[in-house]
């Protein structure tokens, strides 16, 4: 297995710090837009996540919804997400790049074919959001046997037999979802309540690196440095939907505020 | 091909992990939902044993749903048409106008069961809203209905019902603005809500547990079609069941006790709206609203819009267990358009007296198609599942008129 995203986690511990993790959806609003506004986060970033554009997106509240819909207006393709990803990895080939998406997206383009383009792209993990425990075993051993890591989620309502089968199963990275919601909600829960279920998921097993994600802005993240890894996805496809919307350059902005995040943390 | 399983019910014929034939359905849903949904099949598995239940259930059916629908001849049609007999099933007949008044009174009596205050639903013609509203009312749960705006302003006269019954009607303007952007909204409303919120799906879609709740709820219409037909024959005779296919919960319905008949005894027709059409147009299995299924989608997996006049057909999927259904050979599948449905449903109120709404027109389309071709022992059998009122303005504006 290579290690990129074990790397990256290690990286930020020898700083202290949580393992900072943006979520934008490939393509918005164009295909060369979201690429240079990865590029351009990246330094601050120690691993991006890029969605996989649905149009029947369950599980995502309304700002990742409008990415996603700018994004597929202006065509974006499975084929065309696996050249953005190459073409990324060719300037920064030690930065994780997580793909992000639904479980249609990989059953409609064929799961083998999937992953082997995965590979050949750069690809270091996946995270398939309606394709949980245990339906996931097989494509989960699919992705390990082509090094790549398969990010399984554990929700607040997760049993704990199920969150140990589901931490036993699973590879070196864990999300945990903050509160019963889709992404993009205001935090429902206390920050003492989610530092609390995320330290019982540590304790079943240490060695495995759990992050945080759903509902994180500039105003709690700080609050939540204690996890080893925090993502933050709808406040930033929300700065790309209030920058267009203003007419403001999209890359500039979400710079800026993923900096701010950044700050915050360290 | 897949083969049925003996001496099972259709909905329990799926594997632990809930797909039917290898194939169909499966539960793609986020982690957060997993839970709930394993307690709700655990509390429905429950129930459809317990007896109380089910006697509170068959009161709700009698007394509140007013009891078992008619099943008549239709003299006139078959005169005309001068081919099979042809019967209705008048199902519109119900307290609340349509099939989904089993279903969504079944799934208030579970949301009582678990627990639970709060019920959400979608709706895409506004009848299975329009019952859930009536039922949360009855049984005194808070209720939120998900619709799409283009589906609120063609089905008016259903959502008035809803907001009279004190439901909240949430409009849904995303995507194309119809049922399958209403059932998206619905989901994402429980995955955030799950934990005080009873999930009611409008059709036999969904996760595993939803389109289980859904035909077992309306396989009461099968039950007494059963008895009303050896009340009339003596037997069961040769028989054609069409009905309409929008998610495919009527037609379940409809069909649940007599799927281990020979096919060349009980032929089963599923009738789906022209561009809607994924059982009878060779669509691919796609992966849509929790479940695998027969799904019309782009080249890139995307789901693919869907035109109908017919809010109720305007949905790219299809049930699972019609997947099972089609794939096993059992039932067959076919599809009317716009333009015929309306002239069915133009024949159809001249020489009789039901007024189906444009779903039913659709299986009546069919039935007109096919009545000529048959002989007189031939007995052809509709499930007529909706009552007209709805799409009076759709006619008047499509026909003209509105029969009386
Ligand atoms: C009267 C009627 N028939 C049929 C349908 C289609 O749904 P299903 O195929 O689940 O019965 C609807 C949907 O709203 C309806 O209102």
């Amino acid at each position: 297995m290579k290690n990129s995203i074990n790397n990256a986690f290690k990286a930020a511990k020898k700083e202290n710090r949580p393992a900072l993790i943006s979520y934008t959806v490939c393509g918005d609003n164009t295909k060369d837009k979201s690429l240079q506004i990865l590029n351009s986060i990246s330094k601050d970033l120690d691993i991006a996540e890029w969605g996989i554009p649905h149009n029947c997106p369950t599980a995502d509240g309304k700002d990742i919804q409008n990415s996603s819909y700018r994004a597929l207006q202006n065509g974006i393709r499975l084929n065309d997400i696996f050249k953005l990803v190459k073409r990324f990895k060719k300037t920064k080939p030690s930065k994780p790049i997580i793909l992000m998406g639904y479980y249609q997206m990989i059953f409609n383009y064929g799961e083998k074919k999937f992953i082997r383009k995965c590979k050949v792209s750069g690809v270091d993990g996946l995270i398939v959001v309606d394709l949980s425990f245990p339906d996931n075993k097989n494509f989960a051993k699919l992705c390990m046997k082509n090094s790549i890591c398969f990010v399984q989620l554990i929700a607040p309502t997760t049993t704990v037999k199920r969150m140990k089968e589901i931490i036993r199963s699973s590879h070196e990275m864990i999300y945990m979802i903050s509160t019963i919601s889709t992404t993009g909600s205001a935090l429902k829960y206390s920050i003492k309540r989610i530092i609390k279920n995320y330290n019982f998921i540590k304790k079943i097993k240490p060695s495995k690196n759990v992050v945080i994600g759903f509902g994180i802005t500039e105003k709690t993240i700080s609050n939540l440095k204690s996890a080893d890894g925090l993502v933050v996805g709808s406040a930033i496809c929300r700065e790309i939907t209030r920058s267009l919307r203003d007419r403001q350059n999209p890359v500039t902005n979400v710079s800026k505020l993923v900096r701010k995040l950044k700050n915050k943390i360290i | 091909m897949i083969k049925l399983k003996k001496k099972t019910p259709l909905i329990d014929q799926h594997d632990k992990f809930g797909f039917y034939g290898n194939k169909f359905g499966g539960n793609y849903c986020a982690e957060t939902m997993r839970k709930p949904i394993e307690d709700l099949s655990k509390l429905f598995e429950k129930l459809r044993k317990d007896r109380k239940f089910l006697k509170k259930r068959d009161n709700y059916f009698k007394h509140y749903l007013g009891g078992e629908t008619p099943f008549f001849k239709l003299e006139n049609l078959t005169k005309h048409l001068g081919g099979a007999q042809i019967w209705c099933k008048d199902v519109s007949a119900i307290n609340g106008d349509a099939h989904k008044a089993y279903h969504a009174t079944v799934n208030a009596l579970i949301c009582k069961e678990s627990g639970k205050r709060y019920i959400a639903g979608d709706t895409g013609a506004g009848m299975f809203g329009k019952n859930l509203a009536m039922a949360a009312k009855k049984m005194n749960l808070k209720c939120k209905i998900f619709m799409g705006t283009k589906d609120i302003s063609r089905q008016a006269p259903n959502v008035k019902f809803m907001r009279d019954a004190g439901a909240e009607v949430v409009p849904v303007d995303s995507g194309s603005k119809t049922l399958v952007d209403a059932v998206s909204e619905c989901m994402r409303h429980y995955v955030s809500n799950c934990d005080n919120t009873h999930l009611a799906v409008g059709s036999a879609i969904g996760c595993n547990i939803f389109l289980k709740i859904c035909a077992w709820s309306t396989s009461q219409i099968s039950r007494e079609l059963k008895k009303q037909l050896i009340k009339e024959f003596g037997e069961i005779p040769k028989l054609k069941l069409i009905n309409v296919i929008g998610g495919g919960s009527s037609a379940l319905g409809f069909w649940n006790e007599f799927i281990e008949y020979d096919k060349k005894h009980v032929e089963l027709i599923g009738v789906e709206a022209k561009y809607a059409a994924p059982l009878s147009t060779n669509a691919r299995v796609a992966i849509l609203h929790g479940a695998a299924q027969y799904c019309l989608t782009d080249k890139e997996g995307q789901i693919a819009e869907t035109h109908s006049l017919s809010a109720g057909l305007d949905y790219p999927g299809s049930s699972p267990l019609h997947g099972l259904l089609k794939d096993s050979g059992r039932a067959r599948y076919t599809n009317a358009s716009d333009k015929e449905a309306l002239a069915a449903f133009k024949l159809i109120t001249k020489l009789e007296d039901i007024r189906p709404s444009l779903e039913p027109a659709h299986a009546w389309s069919e039935c007109i198609r096919l009545a000529p071709k048959l002989k007189k022992s031939d007995v052809i059998v509709v499930n007529n599942c909706g009552k007209g009122y709805k799409d009076k303005k759709i006619y008047i504006e499509q026909l003209g008129y509105y029969p009386k």
